[in-house]
């Protein structure tokens, strides 16, 4: 089974690139199951369920979305491969910039979009820095120029990874993208692998559930700010 | 392969000779103090705990400066001449095959007509993707004869094609001349300020009402954007094929447009359905239900026609003129 992880800024278009993989993919007769990894509430579960592919949805509520997704992903993958999927896709948003679902040996994609402004490439973390490939969607609403100019800064914090454009619309670059998912890493479990780069950690009063301001309320790994 | 000896030269002549290092460490969250002596001196210094607090690990950070490095000095070596493009065919939608060879040069205009869904952007796909028989049409391209370097798929400093889209709507915050610079600067060109000069210059040539380099580029008229965007393309961009997909007939000189293209020797792959452009290409590709169906060289007698063509669009270009000047039409 080829695995990837998909992950992204809230609406740079994870979902809907991920929809026109699909399609090329069923074209080549393929088994495809999606892992729909959300914080709240998510619908694309049903977007995904409608291309007739396997979907399992993910909500983390009131836990940290991407130390919920570490603690399911195994089991998720075991689920895919149980089904005989012939790729699963994990699709998971990178809320705080500092986490990254990507994990070593895994075929990592982080979608980026032509309209989060210029500057974006280098406030996102190990999501972008150290995917193996860069999807830059909505390239359709923008000038060539414009587009140059943010690939080029996404080549300055990423500069080993393939970077794609690929329109979640009208799927222009899609089947290309799918031809690299065809070298995506082939595994039955994910036994014995690590992440990329270590999540950040908060073990504080907070976490528990604290909701006073204050510093007498303030316990654990707590740090301050220079003022 | 990156030279490794910059690495151990002193600092300042490092970061003089590739000021880029510095905006390279910006975007990671570094900065570099010119008390260190030497490249490979300032990252050993750099704390694991700082690191990991900007989300990196120092291995990653050494690999991604030596890609960057690599793929900078890419930027400044002279780009492979790109003298011919051969698009060998495929099949149509129906299996049926397109039997045929095509080879375009430098300074070509060929322009691609169909309508929607006939196949027209499949075949655009087909030459950035360099294809080789691994897209749905089965369409293999060459470039000069040969099958492509996997690089002219993939890297971002051979990109084969520039693809000027319809629409041109601008999302930064800069005037013409700093969004100009900050292209011409993502480029590496030598001369950064001559360039933005020379672009600014043509696209006010180009356009039909002037504008001024400290115009913000969102408040551009949609004839400006393009005459700007096209400036840009023919001076800046390395890419020997330019994709143009209809250049609408508002506020630009469409010929002078063209001739700019095809003056810095570029391919120019161009949809449109816009009787003049079509009439200025050399030769038109006919697509049909996932094919391409059939090639129009443009005969003698359709180029008199451009002539006649051209003085009906002059004559409504005056028009439009006389109306923005706040004339009247009672005489024609």
């Amino acid at each position: 089974m080829r695995f990837l992880t998909i992950s992204g800024p809230p609406s740079s278009g994870k979902t809907s690139v991920i929809l026109r993989v699909i399609e090329a993919l069923q074209a080549r007769q393929k088994k495809i199951g999606v892992v729909k990894f959300d914080c709240l509430l998510t619908d694309d579960d049903k977007l995904y369920a409608k291309k007739g592919v396997l979907v399992k949805k993910g909500l983390s509520g009131a836990l940290c979305p991407d130390h919920y997704f570490v603690s399911n992903i195994e089991a998720c993958v075991t689920w895919g491969h149980a089904n005989h999927c012939e790729y699963l896709i994990s699709e998971s948003a990178g809320l705080c910039n500092r986490c990254s679902p990507h994990i070593k040996e895994i075929t990592a994609v982080c979608v980026i979009d032509n309209l989060s402004g210029i500057n974006t490439p280098k406030k996102i973390g190990p999501m972008l820095k150290s995917a193996d490939i860069v999807v830059i969607t909505k390239g359709d609403i923008v000038s060539q120029a414009e587009r140059e100019v943010f690939a080029s800064r996404v080549k300055q914090v990423n500069p080993g990874a393939v970077i794609m454009n690929v329109n979640g619309i009208t799927g222009q670059g899609a089947f290309e993208l799918t031809s690299l998912f065809e070298e995506a890493s082939d595994i039955e479990t994910l036994k014995g692998k690590v992440l990329r780069f270590s999540m950040p950690s908060a073990l504080c009063s907070y976490c528990l559930g604290e909701t006073r301001i204050g510093e007498e309320h303030q316990t654990g790994n707590i740090r301050k700010m220079e003022i | 392969m990156t030279d490794r000896t910059l690495f151990h030269k002193p600092l300042s002549e490092t970061l003089a000779d590739h000021p880029y290092i510095n905006d390279f460490l910006d975007s990671f969250g570094l900065t570099i103090e010119l008390g260190e002596k030497t490249l490979a001196d300032y990252l050993d210094t750099l704390d694991p705990d700082t690191l990991e607090d900007l989300g990196l690990s120092e291995e990653q950070l050494r690999h991604s400066l030596d890609e960057f490095l690599s793929g900078m000095m890419a930027l400044s070596d002279p780009m492979e001449k790109v003298e011919s493009l051969t698009i060998i065919g495929g099949h149509n939608k129906s299996g049926e095959a397109e039997n045929l060879e095509l080879v375009l040069k430098p300074g070509e205009v060929i322009c691609i007509v169909g309508p929607t869904g006939s196949g027209k952007s499949r075949l655009l796909a087909d030459i950035e993707w360099v294809a080789q028989g691994d897209t749905p049409t089965k369409r293999k391209i060459l470039i000069n004869d040969q099958v492509p370097d996997s690089k002219w798929r993939f890297s971002t400093e051979y990109k084969l094609v520039a693809q000027l889209s319809q629409n041109m709507n601008f999302v930064m915050d800069l005037s013409a001349e700093e969004f100009i610079r900050m292209h011409a600067e993502s480029r590496l060109v030598t001369d950064p300020e001559e360039k933005v000069a020379q672009i600014l210059q043509q696209a006010n040539e180009l356009a039909g009402e002037q504008f001024e380099p400290d115009t913000p580029v969102t408040s551009l008229s949609g004839g400006q954007s393009r005459a700007l965007m096209i400036a840009d393309m023919a001076i800046l961009s390395k890419s020997p094929i330019a994709l143009i997909d209809e250049i609408e007939n508002a506020g630009i000189d469409r010929k002078k447009a063209l001739d700019l293209l095809v003056k810095e020797e570029k391919i120019i792959l161009m949809a449109t359905h816009d009787p003049i452009l079509a009439l200025m290409g050399d030769r038109r590709l006919v697509i049909k239900n996932g094919g391409i169906d059939k090639i129009i060289e443009s005969s003698e007698a359709e180029r008199k026609n451009l002539l006649s063509l051209e003085e009906l669009d002059n004559k409504l270009l005056a028009l439009r003129n006389r109306i923005r000047t706040g004339d009247t039409l009672e005489t024609i």
